[in-house]
């Protein structure tokens, strides 16, 4: 949704956004409940900050450190009428809990004839976030989700599209999977005051521009306008659509943009080899024949030194000199 | 029992014929223990069972018209033909379906009572697993989350001897599955899976003791796999002299005789197997008949937001 300059805004960090989409949502839904690790703690990042002294341990849940059992209790309480919400801490420690995501969760209605739906958000904080948490507290894996049918895929970038997207999450009927950008929970933003949802599907262009069209979500989108400021400085004109849902994805909004504007870039921080950006590419060309380029992470894993983790990195400068390259200004 | 064992009976007759198209998983000689546990339960409780779910399923009262066209892959199916025998649910009994992973129904039995109590409800949960899965994770999580959070479930592991092809004893350490479920403090009963007096009595008692707000209970029940692992496997692995020797314990047939030697005629047993033979005779032919899926079918069900095209 576009924020108009006439609505009542609040400023707030994403991770209050986000622990305020969930209370605005459970004071309004007796069946919404959230389980997790630490959660009575306000969980990790904050996102939970407060809410068991208002809701009790019957719905913010502080479970043991078992990921499967976290992932299939959810998955077993949707089905039997309930709305949880599953903190999986971060991405990373969700690949414990694969099978009950993909062949429980994103499966069941299906498999089960339609008799049942699966109304649950399952929360994956992903990316390098604070930085040198090394190869296994860093990684994107969206293309992994998104590939898997069943599952909405939700990537916001922003404290309005964090409350938007996760009030709208919870009261979905299919199971959605946020992944929150763990790198930009500390970042602030103006959040409309009052009930609202960000619509699932929808793309917002956060910057307009002619001369390029640059795709990007979730912790990468600073970077991103970074670059394109970088960039309107050389004089190329760069429009910046943050995707923020991933499955379903905004394809008129990103098609009409390119057909406009002849080139088009898509720049994600998970690796870039089978990366999302490359079924955006392909559709891109599939749809109007634009040129496209692509800029992510080399396939390595994120490296510990600040040397090896920057080398992973997809930095402002890095986009910007894909941004030259693919407007042919190099 | 019987119409469970009618049941598969029919259901190998169809995958042997050809009619029933993918695999199919048979707990013949399992019966009493699927029975037994359901025979406590009301309505509202809720099932998760296994990849040899069909005793489950039935026990549970799922309808075997339903659940034989679903083994056909028909429209008319439990799950209008999207899943097959792995998959079976009746979502209106509480039966939240069979599994195709070993281990999968235990976190969702769980998860099912901790939604009852969410919802204020007096429902319980049942998990039936095998003896495979208790080496796997979720059976460690999830008798340690329902005993943390004590919650009403009982966990029944149907001990049927074989892992798949292996037997389970050569892939066990320790003192096997009621030890490891006492460990964590749940409350344990160990029964002859074979005789479903005792099944039942057993299950009646930690099911009070569920019912009750006492926490989860653990039922160790184990039995005999009369037939293969799926109704490919011709079971190389035992000698048709252990097979000989199980058969006599055939839980069924266990059944009978204590009915004779309580007096009932014979006439009326042979009449509850006649009654058996015919309604899954029935369950076949409607099969048969029922419309196949389309390909539009493929598509639907899938996700509201962002469905396939």
């Amino acid at each position: 949704m576009s924020v108009e300059s006439t609505v009542k805004t609040t400023t707030v960090t994403i991770a209050e956004a986000a622990r305020d989409a969930l209370a605005e949502e459970m004071r309004r839904d007796p069946t919404v409940w959230a389980l997790g690790e630490d959660l009575a703690a306000g969980g990790i990042f904050g996102t939970y900050k407060g809410l068991l002294d208002e809701f009790g341990p019957q719905r913010i849940v502080s479970t043991p450190i078992s990921e499967s059992m976290i992932m299939n209790v959810g998955f077993g309480a949707a089905i039997a009428g309930t709305r949880p919400v599953i903190e999986m801490r971060i991405l990373d420690f969700a690949l414990c809990a694969w099978d009950e995501l993909i062949n429980q969760i994103a499966k069941a209605r299906f498999m089960f004839g339609g008799q049942t739906s699966v109304p649950l958000v399952v929360r994956l904080p992903q990316g390098i976030g604070r930085g040198f948490q090394a190869a296994q507290h860093s990684q994107s894996l969206e293309a992994w989700l998104v590939h898997t049918p069943g599952l909405v895929v939700l990537a916001p970038a922003t404290a309005a599209d964090e409350k938007g997207l996760l009030k709208a999450a919870i009261r979905s009927d299919d199971p959605v999977v946020m992944l929150d950008p763990k790198s930009l929970f500390a970042a602030s933003g103006e959040v409309p005051a009052g009930d609202y949802t960000t619509p699932i599907g929808e793309a917002r262009i956060a910057r307009q521009g002619n001369d390029l069209t640059l795709v990007t979500w979730s912790s990468l989108l600073p970077a991103v306008l970074d670059a394109s400021e970088q960039a309107a400085e050389a004089g190329i004109s760069v429009e910046v659509i943050d995707l923020r849902s991933l499955w379903p994805w905004d394809r008129a909004c990103v098609l009409t943009s390119a057909a406009r504007t002849k080139r088009a870039l898509i720049a994600h921080e998970a690796v870039l080899v089978g990366g999302f950006g490359a079924e955006i590419a392909a559709t891109i060309t599939e749809e109007t024949g634009v040129p496209v380029a692509r800029i992510g992470a080399p396939r390595i894993p994120v490296g510990y030194a600040p040397i090896l983790e920057n080398t992973y990195r997809v930095t402002a400068d890095k986009i910007f000199e894909a941004i030259r390259k693919a407007t042919g200004s190099r | 029992m019987t119409r469970i064992r009618e049941f598969e009976r029919h259901a190998r007759i169809g995958y042997d014929g050809g009619e029933i198209p993918g695999v199919v998983h048979l707990s013949i000689g399992q019966e009493a223990v699927a029975a037994g546990v359901c025979a406590n339960l009301e309505r509202e409780d809720f099932v998760a069972s296994t990849h040899r779910g069909h005793g489950h399923c039935i026990a549970k009262g799922a309808k075997v018209t339903a659940m034989m066209a679903e083994l056909f892959g028909k429209t008319t199916g439990t799950n209008k033909g999207k899943g097959g025998s792995m998959h079976i649910a009746d979502f209106s009994v509480g039966m939240l379906g069979a599994n195709g992973v070993v281990g999968g129904g235990i976190g969702i039995a769980v998860g099912a009572a901790q939604a009852s109590r969410l919802l204020g409800k007096n429902s319980i949960s049942v998990c039936f697993f095998g003896d495979g899965a208790v080496n796997r994770g979720p059976f460690l999580e999830g008798l340690n989350w329902a005993a943390v959070f004590t919650l009403p479930v009982l966990f029944v592991c149907e001990d049927n001897a074989f892992s798949a092809f292996t037997r389970a004893s050569s892939t066990t350490a320790g003192k096997g599955a009621s030890a490891r479920a006492e460990a964590i403090g749940v409350e344990t009963r160990a029964v002859d899976g074979n005789d479903v007096f005792a099944v039942y009595d057993a299950a009646r008692e930690l099911l009070g003791r569920v019912r009750a707000g006492q926490g989860p209970a653990f039922l160790y029940a184990p039995t005999y796999r009369l037939d293969g692992h799926t109704v490919f496997d011709k079971a190389p692995y035992r000698t048709s002299e252990e097979l000989e020797r199980k058969r006599e314990h055939d839980p069924i047939a266990e059944l009978e005789s204590y009915l004779h030697r309580s007096g009932v005629a014979q006439e009326s047993i042979e009449e509850i197997h006649l009654e058996a033979r015919e309604e899954m005779v029935r369950a076949m032919e409607a099969a048969r008949r029922a419309p196949l899926p389309t390909e539009a079918d493929a598509f639907s069900d899938v996700q509201n937001i962002g469905a396939p095209a």
